[in-house]
Order: structure tokens, then sequence, then C-alpha cells
């Protein structure tokens, strides 16, 4: 079983479990002013979209994907972080 | 007809379509329509930041971490049991399905939790824009959730089996990755409906 559990994929899994603290903490509340938490909601967008593209490649192996399924899922990611956050600014 | 076997851990996997292509039609249609709520959610934020902001802030973060951790773990643990029946370690696919089905099964009931917190204190669709996107989003993404369930049940029943043709093979990979989806789309859906603000 340990032999199963020792991947790359358990690696990134660890990875994804810090990145989600990261959010949850800039998503706390902590004091900051109005621009401050305009700028951890940008960088909480980019962490999650991040998260994303690394559930894509390595939990559903896209990695390993024909360039174009590859390429249109980076795709995805790339202009969901890009519209998520231009709709956030502009509000 | 002679099934074909799928060669344990000598698959080549460079190029290799996980799944079926068509199923990509589905998995890329499905993140497109929550893309576009995405996109409606922010735009109606735009317009009531102030009844946003506060009604996110009745929202339990600590709720949608914990849900984001069970999500990862299950899906971590639906890849290890992909790998386990494709190689020689596919009898311990089964306790790893089992465990990827209760994690699941922890997130439906923080949910459930979550709901009823919301619903007690009149918390509901129709107070507010906020609530109302608060309960599609999660409720798409809830129900999507539930068919995922349905799936990694038929995923733990193929994973019993003494060796899998290839066609059940890539059937168990498009389920692994249609679970998969279903984790992806939460890991946003919560930064964008409790901690963007």
């Amino acid at each position: 079983m340990s032999s199963v559990v020792r991947t790359r994929a358990t690696g990134v899994w660890l990875i994804l479990v810090l990145a989600t603290s990261l959010s949850w903490v800039l998503g706390t509340d902590h004091g900051l002013s109005n621009d401050g938490h305009r700028m951890a909601s940008v960088a909480i967008l980019v962490v999650a979209l991040f998260k994303a593209r690394l559930v894509g490649l390595y939990f559903m192996d896209l990695r390993n994907a024909p360039a174009v399924l590859r390429g249109l899922f980076e795709g995805y990611c790339v202009a969901v972080c890009a519209v998520t956050i231009s709709l956030f600014l502009l509000a | 007809m002679q099934q074909t076997q799928v060669p344990a851990s000598t698959v080549r996997r460079e190029h290799h379509i996980p799944g079926e292509a068509g199923l990509w039609l589905l998995l890329f249609g499905d993140m497109t329509v929550f893309a576009v709520l995405f996109c409606v959610y922010l735009n109606q934020r735009g317009k009531q930041l102030e009844v946003f902001a506060h009604s996110q802030g009745t929202l339990n973060r600590d709720l949608g971490a914990l849900n984001t951790l069970l999500l990862l773990s299950s899906s971590l643990l639906v890849v290890l049991a992909t790998r386990a029946v494709r190689g020689a370690a596919r009898r311990s696919a089964p306790r790893l399905l089992v465990g990827a089905i209760a994690f699941g099964l922890g997130f439906v009931a923080v949910k459930v939790v979550e709901y009823h917190d919301k619903i007690a204190m009149g918390m509901t669709p129709d107070v507010n824009k906020f609530y109302m996107y608060y309960f599609v989003l999660t409720g798409l993404h809830l129900a999507h959730l539930f068919f995922g369930l349905v799936v990694l049940v038929v995923l733990f029943t193929l994973s019993r089996k003494a060796e899998l043709s290839e066609g059940q093979f890539v059937l168990f990979e498009g389920g692994a990755c249609f679970w998969h989806m279903v984790d992806l789309l939460w890991i946003v859906i919560f930064p964008l409906l409790y901690l963007v603000r």
C-alpha cells in the first residue's frame, strides 16, 4: 500500500492542500485596507486557477494528453483566471 | 468477441486521452457553463457590492475550506485507485475507492450542515442575489457531486474485477476524470463565493 501512496500525485496533493491553506488565510479577516483585500482577492483567484491547472495536469493526467486537449485545458484555466480577475477589478 | 486485456504497467502514457475523446466534450461543456456562471456572479456582485460583501460575511469559510480538503483528498484516492487498477497493486483499488466515496459523503454532510444553518437563519435564495447565486452555484455543483458519487460506485464495482478489458479501463479513467472535474469546479467556487471580496 505504501508504494501506491508514494507517487507524484501525492506531492501535488500536498501542494494543493498548502495552496488551499494560503487562500484560506488570505481570505480571512485580518485588518487589511480595502486595497489590501482587493490584492489578496486577486492572489486568491490566481491560486485557485493554479490549483485547477494542477488537478487537470496531474490528477486528470492531461500532462500526457495530446497537445490539443492539454492546450484547451490550459487555455480554459488562463481564460477563467483572466476574465474573473478582470470582472473583479472592474467592479 | 475476445476482450483485449490492459497490459499492466506497460501502457504508453504519452499522447494518451484520459477516458474517451467524447467525454471531454461533456467535461468542457460543463466547465464552460460554470465559467459563465462565475462571470454572471462577478457581474452581479459589481452591481451590489455592499449586499454581496455583507452576505458573504455570513458564510462559514472554515467549512468551505474543509470541503475543499475533503474533495482534494477524495480526488487523490481516485488517482491512486486508477494507478492501482492499471498496475500490480490492483487489490488496493477497492479500498482506495471506498475512501474516496467516504470523503465525498463527508463533503455532502458538511454541505447539509451549511444549508441547514443558512436556511434556519432565513438566508434563502429569495433574500438577495448573493444567496441566490450561492444556492445556484453550490446546488448545481452538489448535483454533479451526487452523480460523481454514483460514478465512483461504478468504479468500485469495476475495481473488484480480476481483470479489466480495455473498454472497461477507458470507462474507469473517464469516470475518474469526471470526479476530478467535480473537485476542480469546487476549487474555483470556494474562493469565488467565500473568499474573494
